[in-house]
């Protein structure tokens, strides 16, 4: 029996509500870690994993209280030591890595000091070897150069630094127990790949057990062996990850895999109905009732308690998990998108660059352009009638401001933006008529921020319909209506406030809002980054829905490149500002060839254990796009020579329509995919 | 850096520029000007001439401002009506005596302000909190002629240990005005020592509920040396320029109080030179109460440049 290091009993943590009520963020956890194992903790947000992760530390939020129920590390309650004797744990048995390390590291301290103050608290090194130490830590979570990072400010470095900054920290302890808190969600995606496999090396290497606190089941399927599967503050489902990721007998997880879009498969994956319930609301019966497709008449009012399976070694809380064992396969059915692309060409960008530089005085008086090198350069795309192109690429890319630009948030540098043929948007929104603004509309990435919170639903959607269209009374409310229900929510949530609705009927009433000017073409940001994947599932169903009905043109902007394979026609790759790839989403995500489309593809992680990330490029963050030659010059693994370093490729272009930006030549590209 | 410091300086100076404009011009737009306010019921043909020529006022507008402009700057702001005597020597003791209060308040105010509005903030919603708290709401919200007033009442008429009113002639050595201040003194820090508790407070709360701090506490840094390395640094830099404009409002003359306790500071003579409509003067308070603005927060802004190591690199970069 391997030893067990700290053991969950019976926690309950939850908070008083304004009304005295007590109401359970955690509801009666019990689960035990064991020595130099990593357990994957799911669930989404709301559902208590992080709650739960900081109460193995011994940390209640400020205004949470526990209920009941203890942490056992080392054979005492860590909820009901002092924090004399916490700090003594705290870094040294047991360490957090934070989900945000560019906010969970004191700005006004050098990298360095914070690592040495880890260091001063929990060993009785010297400073000399303190300072070898600190050395030490940052070459194994292979940071450049450490002695200059040691020196920098966490602000100087790019958030995957400052991630393997937060590892340096919390290995500079030596603790037994990790605890990582999302410690990838806020990266690109080829850093993440690379942080996790950092994370894997480490816990083989030290022994270290690990806590893996995630909403994404890709990470999670990259490094557990064991999954806990959280639902309203409870678990509902735990057993070994394979197991689970495979063959889930719990009816959410069941709908949590199906859900999630995958790269190998097209079409968009099937919803689950509903949201979680807010803690508070469940009085009686099972948590996931409303929503689960195997529910019975005894899940209304009763339970179901936590089931050891010993044949299986998971347990479940489902009633129902014998008629999911024999059938659990998750074979994953899609909706096919229906391809409604037209001939007509609606949108032109041709040469289109923009800087963000601020020209200076004098090349304002000359009227001459100073930036040379400017942000974005060189986007050439021809956007037909009723199509969905994605643009994708890392943080930095340029996506979101070619977007701004389309928009007229941003004013372009140069080129030209062309509507329809004639109309000519390459002007900035105050030199728009009224027209021109409407014919394109934007859908942004976070609702809580781009709804007004001091307007009501109907107030919200009314805006665009009399502002185009000046309607009034009865008809514009019949509109409302009309709208609401094609986002599919009733009648009754027009005098609701955005505070009063959940994620996902944010996001709807947004998209009711974008759909309310009767667009041509809706810009879509991020739109599903900010939701839980249940949700997102549905929210990209009703863009298709609304899409086929309307035959609006989408463009697509997202970092998740399997949620724009479930809904493209056309992807087109950028990095720096420049365009790598464009061609038929099938075609880019079968036979990636531009070397950077590779890398990206090769990163993303599936919620599958046999399905590993391919890391080709190493994950340097460029500021700025290279003066002259290709884009992807810095981190290319395939890189000819001075070719790429001195000139731009020319565009090559394959059998299936594929635009490629590469010096190598495109037979050896393809020769490379088929090996 | 340099360019930086350079721009917010010239900045500030166009700043003084366009008050002194202001103050000008405003007082040009008044009916009546010196000279008909000085000979009141004379103010009539040969002898209302003879005033414009000796005080220079029958060239045109804005040689007069020139004239007045290049003056000011070598810190000569010509003449007083009311007293015959150059603004200058009425200003020096004037200048010299809020000074002393300003920096009295500064002194006593601003330690205490930091102490209270950090443990307020520590302690938040315990004993310490909630008791200090109240103290400093009431403090902010009374009118500082009213507590100046209670002041007054009860310790320099009831209990007869302080004097009640500063009865001193203007020039008056350091030494001699020292008792006369205490009261004065913590009738202003109250109010000014209120407002920047309440900011503190409110500050090293929100570095509280950083998650860097989260941070420090997970990685088991004990309590004290995580208020003093990973809270109040961070909390603290947008405090200085709360203090700034404290600081400002203070040396710009604390009018009511000033007059309450008929102080003889620049608060005063503000009021005493408007009311005797003595413009000269008006003008030269007004330019020299914006430079003290202008140059403290200047001040202030350069400070924090220098302390947030997030702005320093930035505008380095730039």
């Amino acid at each position: 029996m391997t030893e067990i290091i700290q053991k969950v009993k019976n926690l309950s943590i939850g908070f008083k509500s304004k009304k005295g009520e007590e109401i359970l963020i955690l509801r009666n956890i019990s689960t035990n870690i064991k020595k130099g194992e990593t357990v994957g903790i799911v669930g989404e947000s709301g559902s208590g994993k992080s709650t739960l992760a900081l109460a193995m530390m011994g940390y209640v939020k400020h205004g949470l209280y526990t209920i009941g129920g203890e942490c056992e590390f080392n054979s005492s309650n860590l909820l009901k030591m002092k924090n004399r004797d916490l700090e003594k744990i705290r870094g040294r048995k047991i360490a957090m890595i934070p989900q945000n390390a560019g906010q969970a590291l004191t700005p006004n301290l050098k990298i360095g000091y914070q690592i040495d103050e880890a260091l001063q608290l929990h060993s009785d090194l010297k400073e000399e070897e303190r300072e070898k130490k600190i050395s030490e830590l940052l070459n194994k979570v292979r940071l450049p150069s450490p002695e200059t990072i040691a020196l920098r400010y966490p602000h100087e470095l790019s958030g995957g630094q400052q991630q393997r900054v937060a590892v340096a920290m919390a290995l500079a302890g030596t603790p037994d127990l990790l605890l990582l808190d999302e410690p990838t969600t806020g990266l690109d995606v080829t850093t993440q790949a690379h942080v996790l496999e950092l994370l894997n090396f480490i816990a083989k290497d030290t022994g270290t057990s690990m806590v893996y606190v995630s909403h994404d089941l890709g990470a999670i399927a990259q490094v557990s062996d064991r999954i806990i599967v959280m639902y309203s503050g409870e678990i509902v489902l735990e057993g070994p990850s394979r197991d689970i990721l495979k063959k889930p007998i719990h009816p959410y997880t069941y709908g949590l895999l199906k859900s999630i879009p995958k790269l190998s498969l097209a079409g968009l994956p099937q919803s689950m109905p509903g949201s979680q319930p807010q803690p508070g609301t469940i009085h009686r019966g099972c948590s996931f009732f409303d929503r689960c497709d195997f529910s019975e008449e005894k899940c209304k009012n009763n339970s179901p308690q936590l089931e050891y399976l010993e044949e299986l070694n998971t347990s479940v809380r489902c009633f129902n998990h014998k008629s999911l064992m024999n059938d659990s396969q998750v074979n994953q059915t899609v909706n096919e998108i229906k391809t409604s692309t037209q001939d007509k060409e609606i949108l032109n960008l041709s040469e289109v660059s923009i800087s963000y530089a601020k020209q200076k005085l004098l090349d304002q008086v000359l009227n001459r352009i100073s930036d040379d090198n400017p942000t974005v350069k060189d986007i050439n795309i021809n956007i037909k009638k009723g199509e969905t192109i994605a643009l994708v690429g890392e943080s930095g890319s340029g996506k979101s401001t070619i977007l701004k630009s389309i928009a007229g948030l941003l004013r372009t540098k140069g080129g030209i933006i062309k509507f329809d043929q004639n109309r000519n948007l390459s002007s900035d929104l105050k030199e728009r008529d009224p027209n021109d603004l409407r014919i394109i509309q934007l859908i942004f990435q976070n609702p809580d921020e781009s709804l007004n919170p001091n307007h009501t639903v109907e107030e919200i959607i009314a805006q665009p319909l009399k502002l185009y269209f000046g309607l009034k009374g009865e008809e514009l409310k019949k509109n409302i209506i009309d709208l609401l229900q094609k986002v599919r929510l009733g009648e009754f949530y027009m005098s609701r406030y955005p505070r009063q609705l959940s994620g996902g009927e944010k996001q709807r009433v947004a998209v009711a809002r974008a759909f309310a000017a009767k667009p041509d073409i809706i810009l879509c940001d991020e739109v599903t980054s900010a939701l839980d994947v249940s949700v997102q599932a549905a929210v990209l169903n009703l863009l298709q829905q609304l899409k086929e009905d309307f035959g609006t043109t989408y463009i697509f902007v997202s970092h998740d490149l399997a949620v724009v394979r479930a809904i493209s026609d056309r992807v087109a790759v950028l990095y720096q500002g420049r365009l790598c790839e464009v061609g038929p989403s099938k075609d880019v995500y079968q036979f990636p060839s531009h070397p950077y489309t590779e890398v990206l593809l090769g990163a993303v992680l599936e919620p599958d254990p046999d399905i590993k990330p391919k890391l080709v490029a190493e994950d340097i963050v460029e500021e700025k796009p290279p003066q002259k030659g290709c884009s992807f010059q810095g981190r290319c693994s395939r890189i000819l020579g001075d070719i790429c370093k001195n000139e731009v490729p020319t565009w090559q272009i394959t059998n299936s329509g594929n635009s490629i930006r590469c010096h190598i030549p495109l037979k050896e590209l393809q020769k490379d995919q088929i090996n | 850096m340099l360019f930086l410091i350079i721009k917010r300086i010239l900045l500030g100076l166009i700043t003084l520029f366009i008050v002194s404009l202001i103050t000008f011009v405003g007082t040009e737009i008044l009916p009546g000007d010196a000279c008909t306010t000085y000979l009141e019921r004379q103010a009539f043909g040969e002898q209302l001439e003879a005033c414009y020529r000796r005080l220079g006022l029958n060239v045109p507008a804005y040689e007069r401002y020139v004239s007045w402009a290049v003056n000011a700057i070598q810190g000569d702001f010509g003449y007083s009506l009311s007293g015959e005597m150059p603004i200058k020597e009425v200003l020096g003791p004037r200048i010299k005596n809020s000074l002393v209060l300003a920096s009295a308040a500064i002194f006593i105010g601003i330690p205490i302000a930091l102490i209270l509005g950090i443990v307020t903030a520590l302690w938040r919603d315990k004993l310490p909190d909630v008791a200090i708290s109240t103290v400093t709401i009431f403090a902010m919200t009374i009118p500082e002629f009213i507590s100046a007033t209670l002041l007054i009442l009860i310790i320099a008429i009831w209990l007869e240990w302080l004097p009640g009113i500063v009865i001193v002639p203007t020039d008056v050595s350091l030494l001699e005005l020292l008792p006369n201040i205490i009261l004065p003194v913590i009738a202003i820090a109250m109010i000014m020592t209120a407002h920047m508790a309440r900011m503190v407070r409110s500050s090293v709360i929100q570095v509280m509920a950083s998650e860097y701090v989260q941070m420090a506490i997970l990685k088991g840094v004990p309590y004290w040396k995580m208020v003093f390395k990973h809270v109040l640094p961070n909390a603290l830099l947008p405090a200085i320029n709360v203090v700034a404009l404290t600081i400002a409002w203070l040396l710009g003359g604390v009018v009511v109080t000033e007059v309450v306790f008929n102080y003889p500071g620049l608060g005063r003579l503000v009021i005493e030179s408007i009311s005797n409509r003595d413009l000269p003067t008006v003008q030269a308070l007004a330019i020299i109460l914006a430079s003290i603005y202008v140059s403290i927060n200047l001040l202030a802004d350069l400070m924090t440049l220098m302390l947030n190591p997030r702005l320093k690199t930035l505008q380095i970069r730039k």
